[in-house]
């Protein structure tokens, strides 16, 4: 299988600042051909030539799923960040021609749900708007609860409020409000499924106080994209292409593997799905795993990696790539 | 203790005590016995937040005192399967997400129990069962689509069309019953002789 | 390419036959002279000119006839074709995935025109015309996924996404080689292959499950399946097996060439763009062994890789008993000689 998920040579078509942090980019097919329909909760893994190196972010596409027209995204701009969200923010402009991936959903609906109860903490508002649009067209049964810093940086709150305003509840942090999640979790009727997407404190929170209401774990559903972190340099070998390559401080091993001209799958870029799972050959040092993927035992056994977030440590490192 | 064979047939543990808001347990006959020892680790207020829903079967009066001592919010002891359903609909068509379902006994009653609550929008993989007591199982015809009750013998005659049909390891939770298919199909009246599989 | 429809029974006279061209075609399934389980998944990306791999969804000089032989199955038994109340949705994306692909693919048979949600589909084949609303149920004389796949060869499962597995939850199968979907419905991806020896062990499904689950949009993926029929029968069903069961027994070494079908599925998998639900069409092409044995190198191979197969598989692809039969037929065809790689004829 080829790496990644079929890809789209798109214009972007619209650059629309939201807020202080946050822009919204759309993008059209550059040959004038409708975008893919997709499910709500889908991302595209968008490509951004930065000088001389490709980064590969994930983001939540937020348009109307049914709109062919093309896709929007909605980026908060990260300072301390590795570049990705500076680069869309400072050098991307309408009329640039990029590449962006299929859709790829990770955080799709359970379309079993009775009720969908939603959960949104700052920018992880994003596969909601597209999975609102999507279930508001279909007559489903939803509830909105959406948690922001302050009335400025309320991104999209204002048109979810008007267009469905009863089933949308809002929250200032600036202002003490607080989701009352106990209470929230407590009332929902039988076949109710929650879906959290904010920071990794608000996915924690949520996920531990349904566990404790006794909520299945199939019922909570959680997106969070982590990005790779930095870390030390470190040098290793790719044993099937006969490689020695070295990973920078802010590169992802997986970057520096696909700098290196090794084509190595992969979809989520975050650790979550699982598709770059990457055999050990041979080790010595420390590993520094970041995903949500292996199991605790893989991590301990020293066999796999996942490129995509996970670092290391050490002195050698041999893979199966 | 059941053994699971081919990854279709259900396989059972025993029961825990989960956080949950309200606690439903359906068992029949001997299934008490895990309610029984459940409650040996249950914490003081459990059975305040539990319902039973219990049909003793053969085993008739031999574990309901037991139950009553648990002094569970609410005890209900029927006749029958049928008899109960209502009342089981009842309660799941009022409770609210935080329901914990603990299901003790035969395989008949807690697949037929199972498939209630995972209509009711539990998914099956967060209700417990416990395996006790007889092994007969339900079985569905692959060709009338009819199920026997309580079969104790492979092959077994078919008690809507029948047909001569062998006990397949198969299982449908939807069905909430294994899967039975004619053993002479390809040989009319080569009939195996029946044996005494399940009890 | 015109298309000649044949006019052709399975079941009761059995009329089915293969054209000589329909057999040049014919996905043989054995790229070496051995058989064991693999998982052997590729991209179904258009290959060969002619071949069954070249249209997303293969028409073939049998379709209108295995429709009229789906629609007698479903009559006598509806329970063949179900969908469980949340694949309504998986039902219009496997629609609209049919009707733009037949119509792009085919257009002298198929027509779909398109204003917005209103529809209008051609089937030129089965003389059937149609207006509808797209995700309108109540424009459509079948629920969306029985109306297309009422007009489409194959059995087709529809498999919900959820909790790192796949779920059938909605299906047409009436061409199937011996399991229920009234039984099946509802099961994970292990359940509904428990009965499959082997594999398990061979951890064929953990491995299959895994490449599933991250089938993505636009890069559908295929593989081939096979077992065996006596007789030309689509319908080879666990509900009916108390039919067909007993036909095996007609089989002799005198009319084997015209009894015994080696039975291909050829298994492909798309993912749905709003359900986000992945179908799993099943195709089944059957030869007869006279027809299979007019390409030598197929009538050799064959003959290595039945005398060769573990008795497990016999069993549960159900000719055991017949096998020494088939193999004492087949050697015959079978000099010896090498055969060259791939399932092509020379």
């Amino acid at each position: 299988m080829s790496a990644g998920a079929a890809k789209i040579p798109v214009t972007v078509a619209e650059v629309t600042p939201v807020n202080e942090l946050v822009t919204r980019f759309k993008f059209v097919r550059r040959d004038g051909g409708p975008m893919p329909t997709f499910s709500g909760g889908a991302h595209t893994v968008v490509e951004m030539n930065d000088k001389d190196r490709v980064r590969r972010n994930p983001y939540s596409i937020m348009s109307d799923p049914a709109d062919r027209g093309g896709y929007s995204i909605s980026i908060r701009r990260d300072d301390n960040g590795r570049g990705g969200s500076l680069f869309m923010h400072r050098q991307v402009r309408p009329g640039m021609e990029m590449v962006i991936s299929n859709p790829i959903n990770l955080f799709a609906l359970d379309l079993r749900a009775r009720k969908h109860l939603l959960l949104a903490g700052g920018i992880g508002i994003t596969p909601f708007l597209a999975q609102i649009k999507q279930l508001a067209g279909m007559n489903g049964n939803f509830e909105l609860h959406y948690s922001v810093r302050t009335t400025s940086l309320a991104s999209y709150a204002d048109e979810l409020a008007a267009n469905y305003r009863p089933r949308v509840h809002l929250y200032h942090d600036d202002r003490g409000e607080q989701i009352d999640l106990p209470a929230l979790l407590d009332g929902q009727p039988l076949g109710t499924h929650v879906y959290v997407c904010g920071p990794k404190g608000m996915i924690a929170w949520v996920r531990k106080t349904a566990t404790a209401l006794g909520w299945p774990r199939e019922a909570v559903h959680h997106e969070e994209f982590l990005a790779p972190a930095s870390g030390k340099p470190f040098e290793v070998m790719l044993a099937r292409s006969n490689k020695m390559i070295q990973v920078g401080e802010h590169q992802s091993l997986l970057e520096a593997i696909e700098a290196a001209g090794v084509e190595a799958p992969y979809l989520c870029r975050g650790g979550a799905c699982g598709q770059c799972e990457t055999d050990v050959l041979e080790y010595e040092g420390t590993f520094l795993h970041k995903d949500h993927w292996l199991t605790p035992a893989q991590c301990a056994s020293g066999t796999k990696i996942m490129p995509c977030v996970s670092r290391f440590e050490g002195k050698t490192l041999v893979l199966d790539r | 203790m059941l053994e699971g064979t081919i990854p279709s047939r259900p396989v059972y543990g025993a029961l825990e005590i989960r956080p949950g808001r309200l606690h439903l347990i359906v068992a029949d006959a001997e299934g008490a016995e895990a309610i029984l020892d459940l409650a040996a680790s249950a914490p003081p207020d459990f059975f305040a937040g539990a319902q039973i829903i219990y049909l003793p079967k053969k085993s008739g009066d031999k574990f309901v005192a037991g139950l009553e001592q648990l002094a569970p919010a609410q005890l209900y002891v029927g006749p029958s399967y049928e008899a109960a359903l209502p009342r089981l609909r009842r309660v799941l068509a009022g409770a609210h997400m935080g329901l914990q379902v603990y299901l003790a006994g035969t395989e008949g009653l807690m697949g037929q129990a199972m498939l209630e609550a995972t209509q009711a929008g539990i998914p099956h993989s967060a209700i417990q069962a416990e395996h006790r007591g007889s092994t007969v199982r339900r079985v569905q015809c692959v060709h009338c689509k009819g199920i026997t009750e309580d079969v104790t013998h492979d092959p077994f005659r078919c008690a809507h069309c029948g047909l001569h049909l062998f006990v397949r390891d198969h299982y449908s939770r939807r069905i909430a019953a294994f899967q039975g298919v004619r053993v002479d199909a390809e040989d009319p009246g080569n009939i195996p002789e029946s044996v005494e599989r399940f009890r | 390419m015109t298309v000649i429809f044949k006019e052709e029974t399975f079941h009761d006279d059995f009329t089915f036959r293969n054209s000589p061209e329909a057999v040049k075609r014919f996905p043989f399934p054995f790229p070496e002279d051995s058989y064991m389980y693999s998982v052997n998944l590729e991209p179904h990306k258009s290959y060969r000119p002619g071949s069954v791999y070249e249209r997303t969804f293969d028409v073939d000089e049998h379709y209108v006839s295995e429709m009229r032989d789906r629609a007698r199955v479903l009559a006598e038994d509806p329970l063949r074709c179900q969908s469980l109340p949340h694949m309504t949705l998986a039902g219009w994306d496997l629609l609209e995935l049919i009707m733009t692909s037949k119509a792009e693919e085919y257009p002298e048979l198929f027509e779909l025109h398109r204003d917005g949600t209103k529809w209008h589909w051609i089937n030129r084949p089965l003389g059937i015309e149609q207006k509808f609303t797209f995700l309108d149920e109540t424009t459509l004389p079948y629920g969306p996924m029985e109306y297309i796949t009422r007009q489409t060869q194959g059995d087709f499962a529809v498999l919900d996404q959820r909790d790192d597995n796949l779920w059938m939850d909605a299906g047409m199968v009436t061409t199937q080689a011996d399991w229920s979907l009234d039984f099946d419905i509802g099961m994970n991806f292990f359940e509904w292959h428990a009965p499959v020896p082997k594999a398990h062990e061979m951890g064929i499904f953990q491995r299959a499950l895994k490449f599933l689950l991250n089938v993505q949009q636009g890069s559908p993926a295929r593989r081939l399946n096979w077992t065996m029929t006596v007789y030309p029968l689509l319908d080879t069903s666990p509900e009916n097996y108390h039919k067909w069961g007993v036909m095996k027994k007609d089989l002799t070494l005198e009319n084997m060439g015209q009894m015994m079908h080696l039975r291909v599925e050829l298994q492909t998998f798309f993912r749905l763009p709003r359900s986000n639900a992945l179908v799993f069409p099943i195709r089944c092409y059957l030869i007869k062994l006279d027809e299979l044995v007019t390409v030598p190198k197929w009538a050799r191979r064959f003959h290595r890789v039945i005398r060769d197969l573990p008795t497990e598989l016999a069993t549960y692809k159900g000719f055991v008993t017949n096998r020494p039969k088939i193999v004492e037929w087949l050697s015959k065809y079978d000099d010896g000689a090498p055969t060259s790689p791939g399932i092509w004829p020379d």
